[in-house]
C-alpha cells in the first residue's frame, strides 16, 4: 500500500476553504431554486393556462437535459450571445438554481395537492384571500409532508455541485484535483474531500431531522 | 336576509339542484333535510359559493353573490360555515384557529382577537384548550372549536353541513347543545342535518329536498306530524 496522508497536510487549509466556496453557491442556488420552484408550483396548480404551460415546459426542459450541459451552456453561451463575461460563480448559481427549481416545483406541487381539500374550503368560507390561504394555511401543511423529499433534493444538489469543477470554479472537488496534480498523488486528496462532502451532507441531514421534529409539534 | 331564486346546479350532465327558490329571515333557524344525494349539501354550499351555481341568484342582505365582480371574500366573511369533518387548521393551535381569520381578513388587532377568541371558547366550554392543537381534541371538541371559529368572524348567518354526522354518538349532544344555545341567542342558521330531533325541536322551519327539488317546507310541528307530500311521508317513515 502506497498511502501517505502526511503529504496532504500542508494542503489541508487550501482544501478546507473549498467547503466555503462550495457552500456559498449551493446556498444561493437552494434559495433561488426554492423561490422559483414555489412560484412554478403555484403556476402548475393555478387556473391560468398560459402560466401552467410555461411551468410544465420549463420543468420538462430542465429535467430532460443533463445538468452539466445546462451549466456549460450558461457558462459558454452567455458571453458568446451577450458579450457579458459571466463568472463561474454566477453560472453555477444559475444552472443549479434553475435546474433544481424544476425538481422542487414538482415536489411542492405534489405536497400542495396532498393537503386535504377541506382546508382550502375552510379558508375560503372564512373569506381568506387566495394569497393568504396559500401562505398561511396550505403551504405550511404541504411543507411538513414534503420536507423529507426537499431535504433529499438539497442533499443531491450539494453533492452534484462537484460538477462545477468542470468550469474552473475552485470548489471542493476542483481543489482536490489541484492538490492531486501538485503532489502527483490523487487518492489522498480525493478521499479527504470525499470525507468533507459526507460531513456536509450529514449536517444537512441533522438539520432536516430537527426541522421535521419541530413541524411535528402539532401532531 | 337570504333570498335564493331559481337556483340550478349541474355537475356535468347531472342536475343536482333543480329550480330552488327559498327565503330565510333574520334570526330564523332552518333545517334542510332529505335523503342522501338529494342535493342538501350542494344547496348549502351554494349559499357561500363553495359551489358555483349553474344559474340563479343568491342575495344575502340584498347583495347578489352571483353577480359578476361581486366581492366573494367580503360576503363570505359574513357567512360562517361549519363542516361535517371540521376542517380545523391542524398546524395552528385552537386559539390561533379562532384568531386567524379575524386578524387576516377583518384586520382585527391581535389582543382584541385573542380576547374575543377566549370568550368564544368559554361559550363552547373549551377555555382550557386554547393552547392545544386540534389533533389532541375529540371529535365533539373539534366541532365545537369549528363553531367558535366561525363565530369569531361575527357572521350574520351560520351554515352547518351535517355537523354531527362524523361524530361518535356520545359526542353528538355536546355539539347540538352548543347549536341550540346559538339558536336561542337569535343567530340565523341553516342546518343540513340527519338529526330529526334537532330539526323538530330547534328549527323554525324545515325544508325537504328530494332529487334536487324543493318538495315541501313548513314549520316542523306540522311537517313531522302531517307531511303534505307523498315523498316527504315516505322519507319520514324511513327515518323516524
Amino acid at each position: 500500500m502506497n498511502l501517505d496522508f502526511a503529504q496532504i497536510v500542508p494542503y489541508i487549509p487550501f482544501m478546507l476553504k473549498g467547503i466555503w466556496t462550495t457552500l456559498q453557491f449551493v446556498f444561493v442556488a437552494i434559495i433561488l431554486g426554492s423561490i422559483l420552484g414555489t412560484v412554478l408550483a403555484l403556476f402548475k396548480i393555478g387556473s391560468i393556462k398560459s402560466l401552467r404551460w410555461f411551468a410544465e415546459g420549463y420543468t420538462s426542459v430542465f429535467r430532460g437535459t443533463p445538468l452539466i450541459l445546462q451549466l456549460m451552456i450558461i457558462y459558454y453561451s452567455v458571453p458568446q450571445l451577450t458579450g457579458y463575461d459571466i463568472n463561474p460563480f454566477m453560472s453555477a448559481v444559475l444552472a443549479f438554481g434553475l435546474n433544481s427549481s424544476a425538481y422542487i416545483s414538482e415536489i411542492i406541487r405534489a405536497g400542495i395537492q396532498a393537503v386535504d381539500k377541506g382546508q382550502l374550503e375552510a379558508a375560503q368560507a372564512l373569506g381568506i384571500s387566495y394569497g393568504d390561504m396559500m401562505k398561511d394555511i396550505i403551504l405550511p401543511q404541504a411543507l411538513k409532508n414534503i420536507l423529507p423529499a426537499l431535504m433529499n433534493e438539497f442533499i443531491t444538489l450539494t453533492k452534484e455541485s462537484a460538477i462545477v469543477s468542470t468550469i474552473g470554479y475552485l470548489d471542493l472537488m476542483r481543489r482536490a484535483q489541484v492538490v492531486g496534480s501538485d503532489l502527483f498523488r490523487n487518492f489522498e486528496p480525493l478521499l479527504f474531500v470525499g470525507f468533507l462532502y459526507w460531513c456536509m451532507v450529514m449536517v444537512l441531514t441533522v438539520i432536516g431531522r430537527m426541522l421535521e421534529r419541530r413541524l411535528k409539534l402539532s401532531d | 336576509m337570504i333570498k335564493v331564486q331559481k337556483l340550478y346546479k349541474k355537475f356535468g350532465e347531472n342536475l343536482v339542484l333543480n329550480d330552488i327558490s327559498a327565503t330565510i329571515q333574520q334570526g330564523e333557524v332552518v333545517s334542510i333535510i332529505g335523503p342522501s344525494g338529494s342535493g342538501k349539501s350542494t344547496f348549502l354550499r351554494c349559499m357561500n359559493l363553495l359551489e358555483t351555481p349553474t344559474s340563479g341568484t343568491i342575495l344575502i342582505n340584498d347583495v347578489d353573490l352571483t353577480a359578476k365582480g361581486a366581492n366573494i371574500n367580503k360576503s363570505r366573511q359574513q357567512i360562517g360555515m361549519v363542516f361535517q369533518h371540521f376542517h380545523l387548521f391542524p398546524h395552528l393551535t385552537v386559539l390561533e384557529n379562532l384568531t386567524y381569520a379575524p386578524v387576516k381578513a377583518k384586520g382585527l388587532k391581535r389582543p382584541e382577537a385573542n380576547q374575543k377568541a377566549i370568550e368564544l371558547l368559554k361559550r363552547v366550554g373549551l377555555s382550557d384548550k386554547a393552547a392545544a392543537y386540534p389533533a389532541s381534541l375529540s371529535g365533539g371538541q373539534k366541532q365545537r372549536v369549528a363553531i367558535a371559529r366561525a363565530l369569531a368572524m361575527e357572521p350574520a348567518l351560520l351554515l352547518f353541513d351535517e355537523p354531527t354526522s362524523a361524530l361518535d354518538p356520545e359526542m353528538v349532544k355536546e355539539v347540538l347543545d352548543v347549536m341550540k344555545d346559538l339558536a336561542k341567542s337569535g343567530m340565523t342558521m341553516v342546518v343540513v342535518t340527519h338529526e330529526m330531533g334537532f330539526a323538530r325541536e330547534v328549527a323554525d322551519r324545515v325544508i325537504f329536498l328530494d332529487h334536487g327539488s324543493l318538495v315541501e317546507e313548513g314549520p316542523p310541528a306540522s311537517f313531522f306530524a302531517n307531511p303534505k307530500t307523498e315523498r316527504a311521508r315516505g322519507f319520514l317513515e324511513k327515518v323516524l
